[in-house]
């Protein structure tokens, strides 16, 4: 008698739990399923259902030169960004990992902060001390920002990598009589660029997803594409947004896989390695 | 024989002992320069972020607490008023000293910089300095104190010339006191600001409430998930996982515009509602807490799902089945088994949305109305919009201070490079 209640209670408590999490996915997922469809309307609200289907919002996009502009704006601080945060951030985990070093666990607490600091603290510091040096207005000044901004993701993506690498590898390609630069070339590098290329994923997407830092420093000539969107909804909102959006949702699809299989590529080679 | 094999034997242990000895030292050595290495390759990035992210930040910050201002545009009656008690009215050197700097200020046209200065401790004073540089006399005809007050009587009012000297610097609290709605009176003891004046207490209360709410909102929510996912096989749970991310992936702007999109008048989920009757006019769902709510949580909730998943994800299933078997009702089993050992995925979740929740700008800026704005939205609008640096650092020092505590809180717990992404 008191297993059968439990049973009952135990079934509606599974259904209770599915249910619920069933309303939270949908949750997650209704705002990016409503604004795909909406781009491709024929109409000009945001109004389901859709009139029609067009392309519309699409032609509009690639024919305005403020969203194009935007656009070649956003891959332009992008790309730099990540080469330079790539560059910096893989430098600075393989030096964390080599040896242990004073202060260590200090320094690599300041290299991870820019993820944890505010992004309005961040926007209005370097705004501030970029000002005098003529930085604002102009790609530089955006570029270096968003670096910071992007080369946590690097050292952490990295670091993950390389706590999974076989120090013995190292050794043996030295008492094989490698150089070290040999070595890094041909053996380190060729195991850890999984973890190095999901970590550019990683900080590409931070700067083409910031907004904030553009806001304060980009002047009319450095629009990103967010900053166009965040003008776009206060100003007067347009089913160009939905496209743009639409656009940027396919953007992080791409890069989401391409983590996923880096992943799985990383998580194969570090086992082949070892 | 016997001796020289002795001997031959302490010879050959003296060496072995002088071997290890330099073998030691070799090693130390080599160990030094793998450390200089090991430095030399954190170095780069180490000077990138101290030039780019740590002394703009810095530099930013210490004018919250600097006070350069007045002691550069109006120096003598600065230095006069040094030696001022506050009980009575300044001397007439006091006097004399700032009609001359009064009139040095209107020559070099900084008069306006000053007077911006004051003019955000004594509502009024812009007016009260401006008029005085216009009504100085070429030649005065009694005492600088007579011809002062009889320009304007606030010149007769101490807490007039107080204002004065607490603006002199070099160093102020004058900010960081009015980013708690506090200031000094004219004894320079601190007190309350009055009450028509007081907004920062509620910006501070409401930003921390906030995100509280959405972090408790965030647990309730991702936990239940998080537990239905970890009980999947590695198929479907991946399936799941994916569709927790992919928001994770999706610009934050792209999700703000989608709930514009959907709780608008005209929005999707109002026209929804109105076609098929449920209601009769449409639903006020956004400019209010509701949208903050709603778009924040949407934005933090896998940050809360992922590090709760790991640890359930490592937990075996056969405590709970002990534990049942030893007769727990299901609940208790969970309450006193299960629980307790995803507390630190529980840890790690709160305290990563708290932290981000706290220096939410974009998302209340564009879903919120005037009374759902954070502390983010006043930084960027005293540094933007009015370019009052002093309480744009004031108030960021707040946010930095309770952000890094929080920080080093998660360090000590869960470690920084431990830290998920995606």
């Amino acid at each position: 008698m008191r297993t059968g209640t439990e049973t009952t209670g135990e079934r509606l408590t599974q259904i209770g739990l599915i249910a619920l999490t069933g309303a939270v996915l949908i949750f997650l997922v209704t705002p990016i399923l409503i604004i795909v469809p909406l781009s491709f309307s024929s109409g000009s609200f945001f109004y389901y259902p859709l009139p029609g289907l067009s392309l519309r919002w699409y032609e509009d996009f690639f024919s305005s030169s403020f969203w194009l502009q935007s656009l070649e704006n956003s891959l332009i601080v992008g790309i730099s960004a990540t080469v330079l945060a790539t560059t910096l951030g893989t430098l600075a985990a393989l030096g964390i990992w080599r040896a242990r070093f004073p202060a260590q666990a200090l320094v690599l607490a300041l290299l991870i902060s820019p993820m944890v600091v505010p992004v309005i603290i961040v926007a209005v510091g370097v705004y501030f001390a970029f000002a005098p040096l003529g930085l604002n207005n102009g790609y530089l000044g955006l570029i270096l920002a968003h670096t910071t901004l992007g080369a946590p993701f690097v050292v952490i993506t990295v670091l993950a990598t390389l706590s999974n690498f076989d120090r013995t590898l190292i050794r043996a390609a030295e008492s094989l009589g490698a150089a070290r630069i040999t070595t890094f070339r041909r053996v380190t590098l060729p195991l850890i660029l999984p973890g190095v290329a999901s970590g550019a994923v990683f900080a590409f997407a931070a700067s083409f997803d910031e907004v904030v830092v553009a806001l304060l420093m980009a002047g009319p000539g450095q629009r990103t594409l967010p900053r166009q969107m965040f003008a776009g909804i206060n100003d007067n909102i347009s089913l160009t947004i939905a496209a743009a959006a639409t656009m940027l949702i396919a953007i992080s699809l791409v890069l989401m896989i391409a983590v996923g299989w880096l992943r799985r590529r990383s998580a194969r080679m570090v086992q082949v390695g070892g | 024989m016997l001796r020289g094999a002795a001997a031959s034997l302490h010879a050959a242990l003296a060496s072995v002992d002088k071997d290890a000895g330099n073998l030691r030292r070799a090693l130390r050595k080599s160990r030094r320069r793998e450390q200089w290495r090991a430095a030399a390759l954190v170095l780069p990035l180490f000077v990138f972020l101290a030039a780019c992210f740590v002394v703009p930040i810095g530099a930013m910050l210490s004018h919250g607490v600097i006070d350069p201002d007045i002691v550069r545009i109006l120096p003598t009656v600065t230095d006069a008023l040094k030696s001022w008690d506050g009980h009575e009215l300044p001397p007439e050197s006091a006097y004399a000293a700032l009609i001359t700097d009064i009139r040095a200020a209107r020559e070099a046209g900084t008069l306006a910089s000053a007077a911006t200065r004051l003019n955000y401790d004594v509502p009024g004073f812009r007016t009260l300095l401006f008029g005085t540089g216009r009504q100085l006399p070429a030649e005065l005809s009694g005492s600088s104190r007579e011809t002062l007050i009889a320009i304007d009587p606030k010149w007769g009012d101490r807490e007039t010339w107080a204002a004065l000297r607490r603006a002199g610097g070099p160093l102020t609290d004058f900010y960081v006191l009015g980013a708690l709605d506090l200031r000094r009176d004219a004894d320079g003891s601190i007190t309350g600001a009055p009450r028509e004046q007081r907004v920062f207490r509620d910006v501070l209360g409401r930003t921390l409430w906030i995100s509280a709410m959405v972090t408790v909102i965030c647990l309730v929510l991702g936990y239940p998930v998080a537990y239905v996912i970890a009980a999947q096989p590695p198929a479907r749970a991946g399936v799941l996982l994916f569709l927790v991310l992919l928001p994770f992936w999706t610009s934050l702007l792209v999700r703000t515009v989608a709930w514009v999109v959907l709780l608008q008048k005209e929005g999707v989920l109002n026209s929804l509602f109105l076609s098929l009757g449920i209601i009769d006019e449409p639903l006020k769902m956004i400019f209010n807490r509701f949208a903050v709510y709603v778009a924040m949580v949407h934005v933090l909730l896998p940050f809360m799902v992922l590090p709760v998943y790991s640890v359930m994800r490592s937990i075996p299933a056969s405590y709970v089945r002990a534990a049942s078997s030893l007769g727990a009702r299901p609940f208790t089993a969970f309450w006193r088994v299960y629980l307790p050992q995803t507390l630190p995925g529980i840890g790690a979740g709160c305290l990563i949305v708290f932290i981000q929740a706290l220096g939410y700008y974009i998302t209340p800026a564009l879903v919120g109305g005037a009374d759902d704005q954070m502390i983010s939205y006043f930084i960027a609008f005293y540094a933007g919009r009015t370019v009052n640096w002093g309480m744009a650092a004031a108030l960021s020092i707040m946010l930095l201070t309770a952000t890094l505590l929080l920080y080093a809180v998660y360090n000590r717990l869960i470690g920084v490079e431990r830290m998920r992404l995606g």
